[in-house]
């Protein structure tokens, strides 16, 4: 939701990065203000998932231009450990899978470790254990995923879930949600949707990088972004997911050019 | 030169041979004994020339001498209590390779004793099974052992009895310059089921030698679940032959654990002799330094509907060396096997290697086999993955590391066990990660 005189949280100005040498982000803009949902859209191969592993820290991305702001610091001054403990978070597009850690020690672990880097109380492993259960309510899981290893076996949907009760655990302020809507049935969309919308608040933000309208049924942006060819080409309301659902990428490409010549 | 260099290995075997122990009363076993002594007379210490020995020189065991010791040190109840698994229903303790009866019980209810008196006791079942399960014709180190055939452990499960405590040996080190040769006989009646746990520890780290023989028998029905722990000292040579013969339905289930020696080498061979027979053997191999840690099974169906499972599993690190060669052999008749192997390696430093070679001999055309191996290193999405959640770069390293060995730890059926060789994992993983003394 949009407030009068919230804070910025993100401000990403002339972004580049490139992996393996290839420039995948070319001059990217976003600000982001607490309180907001924003989804980016965009083809595959716009850069999405780049900009989101980006701002992550993923050690394969190297940012090659332009400065990103978190909360009035350098975020690319952060290894990606400190960025988690200041507040980023990341849902994966593909969740690791690690066997042989069961999931409870994983999500304690990073739940102690996000806390004493926030200088809040940690929980020994019972305690733990009613709160992470209380939070996995509201995701509709299964105690029993507590006891198996890390996403192992976990279906698609388990997975995303998974991702969401880190999220409800570490309590981010700015979340970014890599295609958490990708082989999702409808039911298990609906769930996801419910357990993000309920986490957002006035002091958090939410960016969704998402390839489909469908997502957005469920947790309504306050600002869709296209990306094309490494930047936000195009911004607008949550009408504008719809237009792009029924006029596909193409236009918002053309418009671009169009108005590359005009300026020209 | 060829020719020069198997005068001195002949040598040295022959040289180990001194303090062997003296006549038993029973004809057979003393002949037994006379055989192996032919045969190591026979037989030349391996050379990386034997393809069985391709990648484990084992020429720094040839450079010292071994004696085996005749008065062990009294130890303290507390010094092997340090071991003790708070399950076992029975434990043999064995200083230096002499039996110690005053660290020893045995509340099992069933035969757990010192071989050198059991074996009087039962001397048939003992004649019709010790030195026939583990082949020493043409293996240096189970002949050697066989000369020894002195104390060792017994162990004998009646008819249907299901023990569902384990059964402890404690193998415990104590001088440099030791030469000590465990044997294990474990005979399961038909029905029974038993858990057998071998743990090899030290109380030094100077170099001393350990040549173990085990052989365990599974008749109809019989369950086996043997853990073999080997946690030796920093300068240890550990040499090891285990052998089951897995009669009609029998199930075995081998956890093998290897964290310590500067060099060990561990034959496990298994027998699938009848239909239907089941085995799983799993092992885990964590060394560091310059420890190598060689492993060679043999999974042998030889008869029908048998089930066998392997995973094998080594971390590497510093410029230490895992060695795994697996063979699974299917002979004609011994159709609708079902059989699959998996072998995995983590190399953690860049000095670090693995020797791997899964083997598979198939003479059946109604079978269901798989095999593979992976060598690879610590995966940079897994690692991202955690440090995206908080976890710092070694954190994160240390608890991949972990989990990767913690698969085969896991299937430990032994809780307390299982639970301290965890812990062990975890310390020997953070204690091998670069920048763990960085850590906050």
């Amino acid at each position: 939701m949009i407030y009068q005189d919230s804070k910025t949280l993100l401000a990403v100005r002339g972004l580049h990065a490139t992996v393996n040498g290839i420039e995948i982000l070319k001059g990217l803009d976003l600000t982001v203000k607490s309180g907001e949902v924003h989804a980016i859209m965009g083809p595959n191969g716009s850069g999405k998932s780049t900009f989101a592993k980006v701002l992550a820290g993923h050690p394969a991305y190297e940012v090659s231009g332009g400065g990103v702001v978190f909360e009035g610091g350098n975020l690319f001054e952060l290894k990606p450990e400190a960025r988690a403990r200041a507040g980023v978070f990341l849902g994966f597009q593909y969740p690791i899978e690690i066997p042989g850690v069961a999931n409870s020690q994983f999500l304690r672990l990073a739940y102690n470790t996000v806390q004493a880097g926030r200088g809040k109380d940690e929980l020994d492993p019972l305690e733990f254990d009613d709160f992470v259960r209380e939070k996995m309510k509201l995701l509709e899981m299964n105690p029993d995923f507590l006891d198996r290893s890390v996403n192992e076996g976990f279906s698609g949907g388990e997975k995303k879930r998974n991702e969401i009760l880190q999220m409800a655990l570490l309590e981010p302020k700015l979340a970014i949600l890599d295609e958490t809507d990708s082989g999702l049935d409808i039911d298990a969309l609906r769930i996801v949707a419910g357990g993000v919308n309920q986490l957002a608040n006035k002091d958090n933000a939410i960016v969704l990088v998402t390839h489909y309208q469908r997502l957005l049924n469920y947790i309504v942006p306050d600002y869709v972004h296209v990306m094309d060819a490494g930047r936000i080409v195009k911004t607008g309301g949550k009408e504008l997911a719809l237009e792009l659902e029924a006029r596909g990428y193409d236009w918002v490409g053309d418009e671009v050019k169009a108005n590359a010549r005009v300026s020209a | 030169m060829n020719t020069a260099s198997s005068a001195v290995s002949t040598g040295y075997l022959d040289s180990l041979l001194q303090g062997q122990p003296s006549a038993s009363s029973l004809t057979w076993l003393n002949q037994l004994r006379a055989h192996a002594v032919e045969r190591v007379g026979a037989l030349t210490v391996p050379t990386t020339r034997d393809e069985d020995w391709r990648f484990t020189d084992i020429s720094p065991l040839t450079k010292l001498s071994f004696q085996p010791v005749q008065d062990p040190p009294q130890l303290a109840p507390a010094t092997v209590e340090q071991w003790a698994i708070a399950e076992a229903s029975a434990r043999l303790v064995f200083v230096d390779g002499i039996y110690a009866p005053q660290h020893s019980f045995n509340r099992a209810g069933i035969t757990v004793e010192n071989l050198a008196s059991g074996v009087t006791r039962h001397d048939a079942a003992v004649q019709a099974h010790l030195g026939r399960h583990a082949g020493f014709e043409r293996n240096a180190f189970a002949a050697l052992n066989t000369a020894f055939l002195h104390d060792g452990a017994l162990i004998v499960v009646p008819r249907d009895m299901a023990l569902a405590a384990p059964v402890h040996l404690l193998f415990i080190a104590t001088r440099r310059h030791a030469a000590s040769y465990p044997r294990c006989l474990l005979i399961a009646e038909a029905g029974s089921a038993v858990t057998l746990v071998e743990d090899f520890v030290a109380l030094q780290n100077e170099a001393y030698f350990t040549n173990a023989v085990t052989e365990m028998t599974l008749d109809g029905n019989a369950a086996v679940h043997h853990v073999r722990v080997q946690r030796e000292g920093a300068e240890a040579f550990h040499f090891a032959n285990c052998a089951a013969s897995l009669a009609h339905a029998s199930r075995y289930h081998s956890v093998s654990v290897a964290l310590g020696a500067r060099i060990s080498r561990h034959n496990l061979g298994v027998l699938l002799a009848a239909e239907g027979a089941e085995c799983s053997i799993d092992g885990l191999a964590l060394i560091g330094g310059r420890q190598l840690a060689d492993t060679h099974t043999l999974i042998d169906h030889a008869m029908p509907q048998g089930l066998s499972r392997q995973l094998h599993k080594c971390i590497v690190d510093g410029a230490a060396r895992a060695v795994f060669n697996g063979n699974i052999m299917v002979r004609a008749g011994a159709q609708r096997t079902d059989s699959s192997q998996s072998s995995r390696n983590l190399l953690l430093s860049g000095k670090a290697r693995v020797d791997t070679k899964p083997q598979l001999e198939i003479f059946a055309d109604d079978v269901k086999c798989a095999h593979g191996a992976t060598v690879g290193q610590l995966d940079v999405d897994e690692v991202f993955y955690l440090n995206s959640r908080g976890l710092s770069d070694t954190a994160a390293r240390n608890l991949l590391t972990y989990a990767f060995g913690a698969e085969v730890i896991e299937r430990i059926g032994v809780a307390s066990l299982r639970n301290r060789l965890e812990q062990a994992v975890l310390a020997q993983t953070q204690a091998a990660a670069p920048g763990a003394a960085r850590e906050s």
